[in-house]
C-alpha cells in the first residue's frame, strides 16, 4: 500500500507493514528527549515513584535549556534536581547548557531520517525537518515512555504543504509558516501530520526547514515534516550521526493525503503575526510604523546560525534606534559560536545588539528580555499568547530574523526590503 | 462507570496553557497546589476562587492549545474539576487530561451548555444531561484504550498494574 512518510514511520515504530490514518497503534519509540522543565523534576520524579529504571539508556537524551542563566533560587533549584536525577540514573545523553533542546538534540547527532521520536515539549515536532516523525508529549506520558519504550499514537492524516516558487529576498521560512497560521489558524491542522514539500522547500536551508517543522505546533499539527535529501544528509553527517538513509525514508509517489495546501513562495511578501495569536499574521505592511520598545532574536525557532545571518544581513553597516533594545539569544552555544567566527555577532553588536546567554529565556519572559508592563515587542519566536513573554498589559508581535532586525533599526515594525 | 455531577464552568474558544497555568505560577511537581490558584487568573479571576470539588470544565474550540505543560489540566483537577467537555481539544492537552486522570470528552455542541448548568455527565456512554436545560448533549464515546486508563484514574496507576503484572 502507497504511504506517506508519516505513515511508514509509524508503521515500522509499530511493526506493521502499513498503517492508515485513524487507526490506533503501539509504537516503539526510536528515542525520547526531555528537557529540564518537564524532564528529570517531573517525569523523572514519576519514574522513580513506579520504581523502575528506564527502559533503554542508549534511547534517551536529557537537556537542560529551560530555566538556566539566571540567579533565580528555584530555577537554580529546578538544575540542581536535573542534575542529580542524572548522575543517579546513569544517563548516557545528557547535554547539559548548550543550547534549546530542539536545537542542540540533532546537533548532538541524535537524530536521523526515518526515526519515530518523543519529546516532552510542544515543540519536538522541530525534528519532523531531519524526515522524522517527532511529537510533543506531556509529563506523565514521558514517564510511561520511560519506564516501557511505548506510546500508543493514533495515525495521523497527512496534509501536504506546497510551497511553490522561489522566496524573494527579504523572506525567510517563518514568513511562509506565519503565512500559513493566518490562512489556517492556529489549530488549522490539529491532529494531522504536514508534509513540508515544493520548490520553496528543496531550495531552503535545513535550519530553515527547522522553521518550518517547529512551528508546525502553531498549527495545532501532530508533526510537520520534510522529506530528507541531500542537504539533510549533509547537515546531520556534520553533527555527528551516522547511517543516514535518505532513499528509503521519502512517501511513496502515489501515496494519498487528505488534502494539499499551496503557499505561493513567489507572491510571499514578509508576514507579522499580532499580539496575541500566531494566527494574526498579516503583511508586513499592515503593520508598518507601529511603535516598539523592544525587539529579540532568540528561541529555537528564530536565533539559529542562518536567522542570526539574516539579521546581520538587514544590520550590516547600520545601526539600530539610539536607545532603543534590541537583545540576541542564539539558539545554541555551537551556532553562537560559529556566528562569532564569522563576523555575525560582530555586525549586530556594532549595530547595538546585546547578546544574551543561549537558552529559551525571553521566549518565556524570563531573563533581560522579558517584556515590561505596558512594553510592546518584536520577536522571532514562536508564540505571543498573553503572559508567555511579559505580564498582560505587554504585547509581542511576532516575524522573520530580516523583519525583527529592520524594526530594531527603526524603533517601530518595518519591512526588511527597504533594507536589503 | 460512575456518573460526575456538577456545575458548568463554560468559556469560548482557543484557551491556551499560558492562560491555564501562567509560567512563573509553579515550578515543578511540588507546587502545583500553590500555582493553581492562578489558572485563568488574566481572563477569568474568579475561576480559581469560585470552582469548586465536582465542578465540569467546558469551553468551545481548541482547549488546551500551546505548550506541552501538564500543569494546565493538573491545575484544572486541583481546583475540583472532574470532567472537561470541549468542542475540540488540542492534542497534547487532550492527553495530558487522560494520563492525570481527568477524563476529558468531545462535545460538539459544548457551546450550548451555560455557566453554572448543572450536568450529570455518563464517561461511559459519552452522555451529558444538562438538568437546568433539560436537554441531553451527546459527546463522541471515549475510546477503549484511553477507557482503561480512566478506569484506572490515570497513566500512572494505568503503569503501576500494567508494571506489577508483568513482572
Ligand atoms: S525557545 Fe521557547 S518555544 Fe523553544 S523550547 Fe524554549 S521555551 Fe519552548
Amino acid at each position: 500500500m502507497a504511504q506517506t512518510l508519516a505513515e511508514k514511520i509509524i508503521a515500522n515504530a509499530a511493526g506493521l507493514d502499513s498503517v492508515a490514518p485513524g487507526e490506533i497503534v503501539t509504537c516503539q519509540v526510536d528515542l525520547a528527549m526531555m528537557h529540564d522543565s518537564a524532564g528529570p523534576r517531573m517525569a523523572g520524579r514519576k519514574l522513580d515513584e513506579l520504581g523502575v529504571p528506564v527502559w533503554d539508556l542508549d534511547k534517551l537524551v536529557v537537556i537542560t535549556d529551560h530555566y538556566i542563566n539566571d540567579d533565580n533560587p528555584e530555577h537554580n533549584g529546578v538544575q540542581k534536581h536535573a542534575y542529580d536525577w542524572v548522575m543517579s540514573h546513569g544517563i548516557k545523553n545528557f547535554i547539559k547548557e548548550q543550547g534549546i533542546c530542539h536545537i542542540v538534540l540533532p546537533e548532538g547527532g541524535h537524530v536521523k531520517p526515518g526515526m519515530f521520536i518523543v519529546g516532552g515539549d510542544s515543540h519536538s515536532v522541530t525534528g519532523g525537518a531531519f524526515g522524522t516523525i517527532m511529537v510533543g508529549i506531556g509529563a506523565t506520558e514521558m514517564t510511561g515512555v520511560l519506564a516501557t519504550g511505548e506510546i500508543w499514537v493514533r495515525v495521523p492524516e497527512t496534509v501536504k504543504v506546497d510551497i511553490t516558487g522561489n522566496l524573494k529576498p527579504g523572506v525567510s521560512a517563518k514568513d511562509v509558516i506565519l503565512k500559513l497560521c493566518g490562512d489556517h489558524g492556529i489549530m488549522g491542522f490539529n491532529y494531522q501530520a504536514l508534509e513540508y514539500g515544493g520548490e520553496a522547500v528543496s531550495a531552503m536551508s535545513v535550519e530553515e526547514r527547522m522553521t518550518l517543522a517547529n512551528m508546525a505546533a502553531e498549527l495545532g499539527a501532530k508533526a510537520g515534516y520534510c522529506e530528507p535529501d541531500e542537504k539533510t544528509e549533509a547537515v546531520l553527517t556534520k553533527w555527528g550521526a551516522t547511517g543516514i538513509d535518505i532513499q528509503t525514508w521519502r512517501s511513496d509517489p502515489d501515496a494519498s493525503y487528505a488534502k494539499t495546501v499551496t503557499v505561493s513562495g513567489d507572491a510571499l511578501s514578509p508576514q507579522v503575526a499580532a499580539p496575541s495569536s500566531p494566527e494574526n499574521a498579516a503583511p508586513v505592511e499592515a503593520h508598518q510604523g507601529t511603535k516598539l520598545d523592544q525587539a529579540y532574536l532568540g528561541a529555537c525557532t528564530g536565533a539559529k546560525l542562518d536567522d542570526l545571518r539574516m539579521a546581520a544581513q538587514v544590520l550590516k553597516g547600520r545601526k539600530v534606534q539610539s536607545g532603543f533594545k534590541f537583545m540576541i539569544s542564539p539558539s545554541s552555544l555551537s551556532m553562537q559560536e560559529e556566528a562569532r567566527a564569522d563576523g555575525t555577532l560582530q555586525i549586530l553588536e556594532d549595530a547595538g545588539g546585546v547578546i544574551l546567554p543561549m537558552g529559551c529565556s525571553g521566549c518565556i519572559g524570563i531573563g533581560p528580555a522579558r517584556l515590561e508592563e505596558n512594553a510592546v515587542g518584536i520577536s522571532s519566536t514562536n508564540r505571543n499568547f498573553v503572559g508567555r513573554a511579559g505580564p498582560k498589559s505587554s504585547k509581542l508581535f511576532l516575524a522573520s530574523p530580516y523583519t525583527v532586525a529592520a524594526s530594531a533599526i527603526k524603533g517601530a515594525i518595518a519591512d526588511p526590503r527597504e533594507f536589503l | 462507570m460512575s456518573i460526575i455531577k456538577g456545575s458548568a464552568w463554560a468559556y469560548g474558544a482557543n484557551i491556551d496553557t499560558d492562560a491555564l497555568a501562567p509560567i512563573g505560577s509553579y515550578s515543578g511537581a511540588d507546587n502545583i497546589e500553590a500555582g493553581a490558584v492562578h489558572c485563568l487568573r488574566d481572563m477569568d479571576p474568579g475561576f480559581a476562587k469560585g470552582v469548586k470539588e465536582g465542578d465540569i470544565f467546558v469551553a468551545t474550540d481548541n482547549l488546551g492549545i500551546g505548550s506541552s505543560r501538564e500543569a494546565a489540566p493538573l491545575f484544572l483537577r486541583t481546583l475540583g474539576i472532574r470532567c472537561v467537555v470541549a468542542k475540540s481539544f488540542a492534542r497534547i492537552f487532550y492527553r495530558n487530561c487522560f494520563n492525570i486522570g481527568l477524563p476529558a470528552l468531545v462535545c460538539p455542541n459544548a457551546a450550548e451548555i451555560a455557566k453554572g448548568d448543572t450536568l450529570a455527565i455518563d464517561t461511559s456512554t459519552g452522555e451529558i444531561v444538562d438538568e437546568t436545560q433539560g436537554t441531553t448533549f451527546r459527546c463522541q464515546p471515549i475510546p477503549d484504550h484511553l477507557m482503561s486508563i480512566v478506569d484506572e484514574g490515570g497513566l500512572m496507576p494505568y503503569l503501576e498494574k500494567k508494571l506489577a503484572k508483568s513482572a
